[in-house]
């Protein structure tokens, strides 16, 4: 992905989903999902336990790669280009779109060395104890553990780790966030600060999150894509829309249904 | 159907399933404290082999040696020399000084020729640790009747001349330097053998290897391989290493050859041979150090764009040295204690000479004690005890060092 095909195609989004459709060996996982990311907004996607809404999270950086028999069909365009070409390495795609998962799990290493690593590999040139403290102060991290960074970060309450997590995501500068229920391991004060610090990073990035928690979806979010599954069990894209509208005026009954907690 | 009320549906059968639990608790203890007590056995007899008295008779009474009122302790190097030209054959004497001229010898080391081979105090009867304590009255009239020039006196057996002596026809003289320095030679060849290879294996097939056929094949073999008897590694490490790789393992190919070998049975042989032996050991417990490596950390790894090569040498092998190291240390501790192998692939069984590297012919702690014990001399069978706790001693340095170091690099995952 060399630096002349940025923004070819300018349209406000930042990942595109393409008729994508997931498999896991010969089970469709994933069915033709057309989703549009917007550029600095937060996207959540919701819905039913297995239908697919993390596969699908895991698409958009080709982590899915990582499990066993998984392989993806159509297309992700990120920069006018589809991350399943066979000339795009998933590395630099990976370091493009960052992760954070739903178990915080910081490196067994110092907090410093935790935001380090990530730079330090991907080549890093500038100043790496400013670029630490910027990412822990972005992180909304760094007034917390400013004395003890020497510290192992395996050492952390659970929402520290995860905001850990995140510095350590945005250290590498992508240009998404993708965010696996990313609160749903932590207390609600915990969770509370996730939330706020996602308000301030979509400011700079693009953030898509995935959520069992639909007043989260509803509180953080700007747009929504609700998940369901067919006869097959395998995923889809039932409706997306701006957030407000899916949960007070959803168009699609069964989206009706899920959000006023009738199934699922 | 039987209706299901709230009494009667469940049986009263606590006392009896009580009763269960407590049979099993009383079992399991009972496996544990009759190992305890074999081990406990083995402990007793190898101690009571290490010490006890020994009935010495002296070929010349050192009294007898004394020249004009002094004593031999006390006599000054020429008149050793003359005792020890008067005592010993002719034949002998010319020996010793083309070895090395009496005059560039010193006292002490005349002094000790004299009692080796003038005095030479012979062990005539050896008795164990538990009859040295509960039956010294009868040993002491035995002793007086049947040997009546013996001196009896308490001995270990593990002393410093065991520890630096080599190899010797003598027990008086016998020790087991030769079999230590062999012993670490062959464990310090298995080891950069076996563990690159093992690590690297175990590396593979948990971090690349795809799933198919072909590598749960291999698993299994891999498997199977670490129960296979370690006489058929020494088949394998004779056909192998001693007689293919001759060239090789003889050290011809490097113009390095040991002049007492010249063959292919060689430390070189013995320890490349264990290290297949403990291959598979290794590379088990190294797969599953590196399988024990969270997943979460792997992607962590991978979703801030790491390569695969960067994942495992920053994150997977750092979490897994520990069980690695651990794995090879144990493998290792079995590779000491080896002896059926290294009989196939031609341990010497006498060598009073130190090996002196990787080519010299050798000889390991096991070999002795083995070749030890096959012998007629009783003297022998308390040298091998004591022999028999040194290798103990090595093997619970290492097993010791596996958890120092286990503990030491286990971090917080």
């Amino acid at each position: 992905m060399s630096e002349s095909n940025i923004r070819v195609e300018d349209n406000g989004y930042a990942i595109e989903a393409r008729d994508l459709s997931i498999y896991y060996g010969d089970f469709r996982a994933v069915e033709r999902v057309n989703l549009a990311i917007r550029r600095n907004e937060i996207t959540a996607i919701i819905g039913p336990s297995g239908c697919g809404k993390s596969t699908v999270l895991r698409s958009f950086n080709r982590m899915n790669e990582l499990y066993p028999t998984a392989c993806a069909e159509g297309e992700v365009i990120f920069r006018g280009e589809n991350i399943y070409d066979p000339d795009v390495d998933p590395v630099e795609v990976r370091r493009r779109i960052g992760m954070v998962f739903q178990k915080p799990n910081p490196f067994p290493k110092s907090i410093y060395e935790n935001i380090a690593w990530g730079a330090r590999i991907n080549g890093f040139q500038g100043n790496m104890d400013e670029l630490v403290e910027r990412s822990l102060r972005d992180a909304a991290l760094w007034d917390e553990v400013k004395d003890k960074l020497q510290e192992i970060g395996t050492a952390l309450s659970g929402g520290q780790q995860q905001r850990l997590c995140i510095a350590r995501t945005i250290a590498v500068q992508p240009e998404v966030i993708l965010m696996d229920e990313p609160a749903s391991a932590l207390d609600p004060v915990a969770t509370l600060k996730i939330e706020e610090l996602m308000q301030r990073l979509k400011k700079k990035y693009t953030i898509v999150i995935v959520t069992h928690n639909m007043q989260q979806a509803a509180r953080v979010s700007d747009h929504t894509a609700f998940f369901m599954m067919n006869e097959d069990r395998a995923g889809y894209l039932v409706e997306y829309g701006p957030t407000n509208q899916i949960f007070t005026n959803p168009q699609n009954e069964m989206t009706e249904r899920y959000i006023t907690g009738r199934f699922g | 159907m039987k209706s299901i009320s709230a009494n009667g549906a469940f049986e009263e059968n606590i006392p009896q399933r009580r009763r269960t639990g407590q049979i099993w608790h009383t079992l399991f203890q009972a496996s544990t404290i009759v190992g305890i007590i074999f081990l406990s056995a083995l402990l007793y007899s190898v101690l009571n082999q290490t010490f006890g008295l020994v009935a010495i008779e002296n070929q010349v009474d050192p009294a007898a040696l004394a020249v004009g009122g002094v004593s031999v302790e006390e006599l000054s190097k020429e008149q050793l020399v003359a005792v020890l030209q008067e005592h010993v054959s002719k034949g002998l004497f010319r020996r010793f000084e083309y070895d090395r001229p009496f005059a560039q010898r010193s006292r002490e080391e005349v002094y000790r020729l004299v009692w080796q081979h003038v005095v030479a105090p012979q062990a005539v009867e050896t008795w164990s640790l538990y009859e040295s304590i509960f039956a010294r009255d009868e040993i002491e009239a035995a002793v007086a009747e049947e040997f009546p020039d013996a001196t009896l006196q308490f001995r270990s057996w593990l002393n410093r001349r065991l520890l630096t002596a080599s190899q010797s026809s003598d027990p008086e003289q016998a020790g087991i330097r030769t079999a230590i320095l062999g012993s670490l030679w062959t464990i310090a060849i298995t080891i950069l053998t076996a563990f690159p290879l093992g690590v690297g294996a175990a590396i593979y097939l948990e971090e690349y290897a795809p799933d198919n056929w072909l590598t749960r094949l291999l698993q299994t073999n891999i498997n199977n391989l670490a129960g296979v008897p370690s006489i058929i590694y020494g088949l394998l490490g004779l056909a192998i290493f001693v007689r293919a790789l001759e060239v090789l393992t003889s050290g011809a190919m490097f113009g390095a050859t040991d002049p007492t070998t010249a063959n292919g049975r060689t430390i070189l042989s013995a320890g490349m041979t264990l290290g297949l032996l403990i291959l598979p050991l290794i590379i088990i417990n190294a797969q599953e150090a590196i399988r024990a490596v969270p997943d979460a950390l792997r992607r962590a790894s991978y979703g801030l764009g790491a390569t695969q090569w960067q994942t495992i040498w920053w994150h997977v092998l750092p979490n897994a040295l520990p069980g690695i190291l651990t794995g090879t240390i144990l493998g290792v501790s079995r590779a000491i204690g080896e002896t059926a192998p290294l009989v196939v692939v031609g341990a010497s069984t006498f060598v009073a000479i130190d090996p002196r590297g990787p080519f010299s012919k050798f000889t390991t702690l096991p070999i002795q004690v083995f070749q030890w014990t096959a012998r007629p001399q009783d003297e022998y069978r308390n040298l091998a005890a004591g022999a028999i706790i040194i290798l103990l001693l090595l093997i619970i340095t290492l097993n010791a060092l596996a958890v120092v170091l286990r503990n030491r690099y286990s971090r917080r995952l």
